[in-house]
């Protein structure tokens, strides 16, 4: 009888998460062409159903039936698996996030996150470098020099900023003492780590933003310089694919942001998911509107800040942390 | 670490952000255009004929030869256009067979809404210039 409700939690809990984030990333599409379009004094995207709200699903359908081209000079199995790999790495990433606090429901406690997992941050980082091999793979294998080039510059971006952001990252682990979500949030109650550590919460931004290849950092698929990079080669449902993979992952950074840095789901009068879904916006408004306003970095330029300014700063941040938190305690 | 110039730019896009998109959103919207050297049309008479008196000053002074004409006189001993024409998809749309015209018969309205499936509805003639008169008023 337990493991009844064991899998009907599961499945429901799963189900429900893997639905609104794809909810979530259609619509974040049409958002942040919105966003970018009033950001540049135009109205953006209009014309498909009131306020243009059924854009996404026509670019659905769109990209579901264009067709599929394989090149002839692309190695075919990892061609296909390489978008496969970037969705399944970026879906599977929120399931450690804890979006609401534990309730009770028929007697059973319910948490409101999918694997309550006791590496949870391990495991995201993880699944976001795994991520990346999409991407490298996805470049490498279209036989299309400038996939090569994409791929160099994100595999060379990936180990630069990685190790930043696992650096970065250390500092709420040490205020926390765990590497569970839930407990990271539950060491939130009373003050965010965002006030213990507002350098780091700056730089886990900024990291961020590289890890999910976005401007000022989209070296990978710079399209004034590569056209397009790593997914020149795809078309139809695969490059749709690689779209999601990217907003999906999007969301997620901003979710670990605000599990790390903003309390979670912690926040007066409102329910948990709710404030949780509020700080989440709130990040992802920030990403489209740093896209709004910032170029695109010259390559030497993002190599040499991600060495030699934000990793000497990751450091100190852990020294300058476990210093204070030695000190205090 | 210039930040200042990065926030900068972050509050003047968040400033654009807030105000109104100045899009005309065309089928719906349509913007007035004075000075606007649109397709032609004849101006009429009192009797609500042409008021052209077949001169050719317009014929002479086409830069891009698109007019022409065929000169008659009527019962009075006026002349009128037998036949007059010009081609839309040659003309330039320059006004000097307005500026030409001793009568201003021949005139620039102001409309830019000129697509047509077939090459010959762009061959204006008397009639056409004339029901351009109507659509302009």
């Amino acid at each position: 009888m337990e493991t009844i409700f064991w899998l009907i939690e599961a499945v429901v809990k799963n189900l429900l998460v893997i639905s609104l984030l794809l909810l979530f990333v259609a619509y974040l599409t049409l958002v942040e062409r919105k966003a970018l379009g009033h950001i540049q004094v135009r109205p953006g995207p209009n014309r498909v159903g009131p306020f243009g709200l059924l854009q996404p699903i026509a670019d659905g359908i769109k990209s579901f039936t264009k067709e599929d081209l394989i090149p002839a000079e692309a190695d075919k199995p990892l061609f296909v698996i390489a978008p496969m790999i970037c969705i399944f790495t970026a879906l599977s990433m929120i399931a450690v996030v804890p979006f609401g606090p534990a309730f009770e429901l028929f007697g059973r406690k319910i948490k409101l996150v999918v694997a309550d997992i006791d590496i949870g941050l391990l495991y995201v980082f993880a699944m976001a470098t795994l991520g990346e091999y999409g991407i490298v793979l996805g470049g490498w294998s279209s036989g299309n020099k400038y996939g090569v080039l994409g791929s160099l510059r994100a595999a060379a971006q990936m180990i630069s900023y990685e190790v930043s952001l696992g650096l970065i990252v250390i500092g709420t682990i040490i205020l926390a003492g765990s590497l569970r979500l839930t407990d990271i949030v539950e060491a939130q109650r009373s003050v965010w780590f965002v006030v213990y550590q507002p350098f780091a919460f700056i730089l886990y931004l900024i990291a961020g933003l590289a890890e999910i290849n976005r401007t000022p950092f989209d070296m990978p698929e710079a399209e004034s310089e590569l056209a397009c990079g790593f997914n020149i080669e795809y078309s139809s449902i695969k490059f749709a694919l690689f779209f999601m993979a990217e907003y999906a992952h999007m969301i997620t950074v901003a979710a670990v942001a605000t599990t790390l840095f903003l309390g979670g789901w912690h926040g007066p009068w409102l329910p948990g998911p709710v404030w949780f879904l509020i700080k989440v916006f709130a990040l992802l408004f920030f990403f489209i509107w740093e896209r709004g306003t910032f170029p695109r970095l010259r390559y030497d330029h993002i190599m040499k800040f991600g060495w030699k300014i934000l990793f000497p700063l990751a450091l100190l941040n852990v020294v300058v942390t476990a210093l204070v938190v030695a000190l205090v305690r | 670490m210039p930040v200042l110039p990065l926030l900068k730019g972050l509050t003047l896009t968040l400033k654009r952000f807030f105000s109104r998109p100045i899009t005309i959103q065309y089928p719906e919207q349509k913007k007035d255009l004075p000075n606007w050297r649109g397709i032609h049309y004849f101006a009429k008479n009192e009797k609500g004929e042409t008021a052209c008196v077949a001169c050719g000053l317009c014929v002479a002074i086409c830069p891009s030869r698109c007019i022409s004409l065929e000169i008659a006189e009527g019962a009075d001993g006026k002349r009128y256009p037998a036949r007059y024409e010009i081609d839309a998809l040659r003309c330039i749309f320059c006004g000097y067979c307005q500026e030409a015209c001793p009568v201003n018969a021949i005139r620039l309205g102001g409309g830019y809404e000129y697509v047509h499936y077939r090459r010959e509805d762009f061959r204006l003639n008397t009639d056409k210039l004339l029901t351009m008169y109507e659509v302009k008023k």
